[in-house]
């Protein structure tokens, strides 16, 4: 060791040092803030996009058209922009996913929750979250090349293109989504609240419905509505297996149109830009967002109240 | 006087407990039939791909003919995009995680850049496709760029990023930040030295998986025009791209049969893929979590 | 120089306020901290002693809404003066905590800490200071052979030594110490206070413990605080044999606390 003291070594370090390091604490949260702001601003700049362009698209169409007339034809020469028929596509795809992914996310919840070893939990549960990791193409892929073609078996009517294949698909890939988040709310409900039922003689099931349920209503409920809107702004699966046909008589037998789908058609080439038809899928995007917009905050919300009760 | 009528509860606690154990099978079958679909989807891919799946197909561009067809540019393609999502991604999503962490005071400012990092994981990942296509595209001028799509995703996965490094940073003891400023350590110093070192087995684990859904993504960059027949490699960061996703994409919708047959080949290949990234984040996990 | 006949002043503590919220937890402390001496703090479950060496390295900040009012003078100059870098202070009061909270690297890496982060990067001095440190610390002969081990794998006795010995890696004036041997084994309580006694020869230490008989077997003077307030200080043999104050004397005899 040399002959300086390790007191003499800091304090000559310091000496030469300590401009570089008062700068790095300095410029260091400046960087990081700026990484938050990032953040921020790209939800600004959604935002912006989409008013801005939306703007655009309502230059050349009435907003009244957009939300009133029925038909949905913007490549026709007489094009018409009426947003119904994209809206109930949407919905009716969100509609079969929940019918599908409700019963069985919140059953494999339960049973997660309250029925499963912890053992049997912790494979069950990252298997099940595979399910949300499967890429929407090979959903949308698996929709069209064995879902619909083994419903075709059951519904001879079943063209093709049709809403009830990918909506079950849909579903499927959702089912995660509400098992586990509702899993997790149901786990935070405390043993003790469990354990009173348990003492007056409740069965297991008993417990599970009248006690863990209702405590964990409030995340159980976030997580459905996160599903929705997972389900609402699924891309893929409709698009490959839906078809492309906006209508506002709606059969799930048949083909239709969901707002995320339009978007890709237009935007894999059928109109250029500039086009009335380019500016809708902004004015389509920004109805979306709304949509998703109000459900994620309303389970933002949610959710935030739920972690306050215990 | 008895209130409770013993005969009674008897009978009643057999009824309750058949029910009690309908359910509970119930809820196994459930449970078992989403695990099922699982089990269905990947076997079903596997043997329609299976027999397209081999040397000449990972090494051949798209072709018109269903027999030449291989994914090589959309594998490359896809490397590309990795290469440059994951450091732009990792930069602002650990940084933004330390801020809110480490630096953000509680109050309104940080309340509001906390909820909006919620929000965004929840927009549909198309409207991050029309947000790159109007910034990135065509304000920045990228035009249809392996750099556009990769600005995109990073947008994308950010708060995903972001939420993962949150937990880690979280989970970090303060006994650990208390014995780094006992030793005249400043701020910094103990987040670089001991916190993210700390925190980083979880980081990484959320890095990964956000990484491997951009991977899997496929409509922001149809929005953003990654081509969907492309046979060559991209070149540099303005280079036009491909990725698995989309070439998976373009096969599906190809009328002819056989095509069916190299679409599930490509999903073997990107699902093989996410498979590895998805191990070595759970890899990672569990080797390195901590003992405090 | 300290000469025998008088006692060098370390700390200099001057009506010294703290308020978590609306909480005074620490109420018109005054103390002097004499050098080369080990000063005990002594008194019942929340009464404010680890407050109170917190603030003399001031880690008490770390707390949100805490305010402090009064003057602590280290060395003659003001600690809360807004020049003064609250870095500077930690590199010459060093701190040993409750529970040993070495880092998650190895042991060679927890010793270099301090060195390292204060800019000292070769390697042969990084090699002597963390030999010299861990000869301090009384545990160089159980870990010299596995200086590349993770320090969580050592006992908590163990640890508690490695952390004393990070905190001698940058050699400085003074030791604090908050319950060092609360979360130990007999033994390893043992070991800790021998190597207090050793460590008393080139450091001023301040030890805050809520066993008494640690008080008295290691300590030169004794600070007895109840509720927030200095009851009483004095030699530790005074303290334990001729109490002044009836408060004392009815804690150390086990009356309450």
């Amino acid at each position: 060791m040399s002959s300086k003291t390790v007191r003499e070594m800091i304090e000559e370090n310091k000496s030469s040092k300590t401009n570089f390091r008062g700068v790095t604490e300095k410029v260091m949260p400046k960087f990081l803030l700026l990484c938050a702001i990032i953040s921020v601003l790209t939800t600004f700049g959604i935002v912006f996009t989409l008013i801005f362009e939306t703007f655009n698209f309502f230059s050349k169409v009435s907003f009244l058209e957009f939300i009133t007339s029925p038909d949905w034809y913007p490549m026709h020469s007489n094009a018409s922009f009426g947003i119904r028929p994209l809206i109930l596509g949407t919905l009716t795809i969100a509609a079969i996913a929940i019918l599908v992914a409700l019963p069985l996310g919140l059953a494999a919840a339960i049973f997660l929750s309250e029925y499963a070893s912890d053992r049997m939990r912790r494979i069950v549960k990252p298997v099940l979250e595979v399910l949300a990791g499967v890429p929407t193409i090979v959903y949308g892929f698996f929709a069209l090349t064995f879902v619909t073609p083994l419903l075709q078996n059951i519904i001879p009517g079943l063209s093709i293109y049709n809403a009830l294949s990918p909506g079950i698909v849909v579903g499927v890939m959702i089912i995660p989504m509400i098992a586990s988040l509702s899993e997790d709310a149901m786990s935070a409900v405390p043993n003790a609240i469990r354990e009173g039922a348990y003492a007056m003689g409740a069965t297991k099931f008993e417990v599970a419905i009248k006690v863990v349920f209702p405590a964990a209503l409030s995340g159980i409920i976030a997580s459905i509505v996160l599903a929705i809107s997972r389900a609402i702004g699924e891309t893929m699966i409709v698009t490959v297996a839906g078809g492309a046909n906006p209508t506002s008589a709606i059969d799930i037998t048949n083909a239709i149109q969901t707002m995320t789908a339009y978007i890709v058609q237009i935007s894999l080439g059928d109109a250029g830009y500039g086009t009335t038809a380019y500016y809708s899928i902004y004015a389509v995007g920004m109805t979306l967002f709304v949509f998703t917009l109000i459900m994620n905050l309303a389970a933002y919300f949610i959710s935030r109240k739920f972690r306050e009760v215990y | 006087m008895q209130m409770i009528n013993n005969e009674k509860v008897k009978k009643r606690i057999l009824r309750r407990l058949a029910s009690n154990k309908f359910f509970k099978w119930l809820f196994i079958a459930a449970t078992g039939l989403a695990l099922l679909t699982l089990a269905v989807l990947l076997i079903r891919i596997v043997t329609q791909g299976a027999s397209s799946l081999d040397w000449n197909f990972m090494t051949s561009f798209a072709s018109r003919r269903a027999e030449d067809a291989g994914i090589k540019s959309a594998f490359v393609g896809t490397i590309w995009l990795m290469v440059v999502t994951a450091p732009i991604a990792f930069t602002l999503g650990v940084g933004t995680a330390i801020y809110l962490e480490e630096y953000a005071k509680k109050g309104k400012f940080t309340s509001l850049i906390q909820m909006n990092i919620a929000n965004l994981a929840g927009v549909p990942s198309i409207v991050f496709g029309l947000l790159g296509l109007t910034i990135f595209v065509r304000e920045l001028g990228l035009g249809r760029s392996v750099l556009a799509g990769g600005l995109t995703m990073s947008l994308l996965i950010l708060p995903i990023i972001v939420v993962a490094s949150q937990e880690a940073i979280r989970a970090v003891p303060g006994h650990l930040r208390e014995g780094s400023f006992a030793m005249g350590a400043t701020k910094w110093q103990t987040i670089i030295r001991i916190v993210i070192p700390s925190a980083l087995p979880g980081i990484l684990t959320g890095n990964i998986l956000a990484l491997s859904r951009a991977v899997g993504e496929t409509a922001p960059l149809i929005m953003i025009g990654a081509l969907t027949y492309i046979a060559f490699l991209p070149e540099n960061l303005m280079s036009q791209f491909t990725v698995m996703p989309i070439q998976i994409f373009n096969w599906t919708g190809r009328p002819q049969e056989a095509f069916q047959a190299v679409a599930a080949a490509g999903i073997i290949v990107l699902m093989i893929m996410l498979i590895i990234m998805n191990s070595i984040a759970v890899y990672i996990r569990n080797k390195f979590t901590k003992r405090y | 120089m300290t000469s025998p006949t008088k006692e060098e002043t370390v700390f200099n503590v001057e009506n010294l306020n703290l308020w978590y919220g609306n909480t005074h937890a620490l109420k018109n402390i005054n103390m002097d901290i004499a050098r080369n001496q080990v000063t005990a703090i002594i008194g019942p479950s929340g009464c404010g002693k680890s407050t109170f060496i917190k603030t003399l390295n001031r880690m008490v900040e770390m707390v949100p809404s805490v305010n402090i009012s009064g003057t602590i003078n280290y060395h003659g100059q003001g600690i809360f003066e807004s020049k003064y870098m609250v870095e500077e202070l930690r590199t010459r009061v060093g701190m040993v905590f409750q529970k040993p909270n070495p880092f998650p690297k190895s042991i060679y890496e927890n010793v270099a800490y301090g060195p390292r982060i204060h800019g000292i990067k070769k390697k042969q001095d990084l090699d002597a200071i963390v030999e010299k440190s861990l000869k301090g610390a009384a545990i160089w002969d159980e870990v010299k052979d596995r200086l590349d081990e993770n320090a969580y794998g050592l006992s908590g006795g163990q640890q508690q030594r490695i952390c004393i010995a990070r905190c001698l890696a940058i050699e400085p004036d003074v030791i604090l110490m908050d319950e060092p041997t609360s979360a130990l084994d007999p033994i390893s309580t043992l070991k800790v206070e021998e190597l207090v006694r050793e460590l008393k020869k080139d450091y001023t230490i301040v030890i805050v413990t809520h066993n008494m008989q640690q008080a008295a077997r290691i300590s030169d003077r004794t600070a007895f605080f109840l509720n927030g307030e200095v009851i009483e200080m004095s030699d530790t043999d005074k303290l334990f044999s001729t109490p002044e104050d009836k408060r004392t004397e009815d804690y150390i005899t086990g009356r309450f606390g």
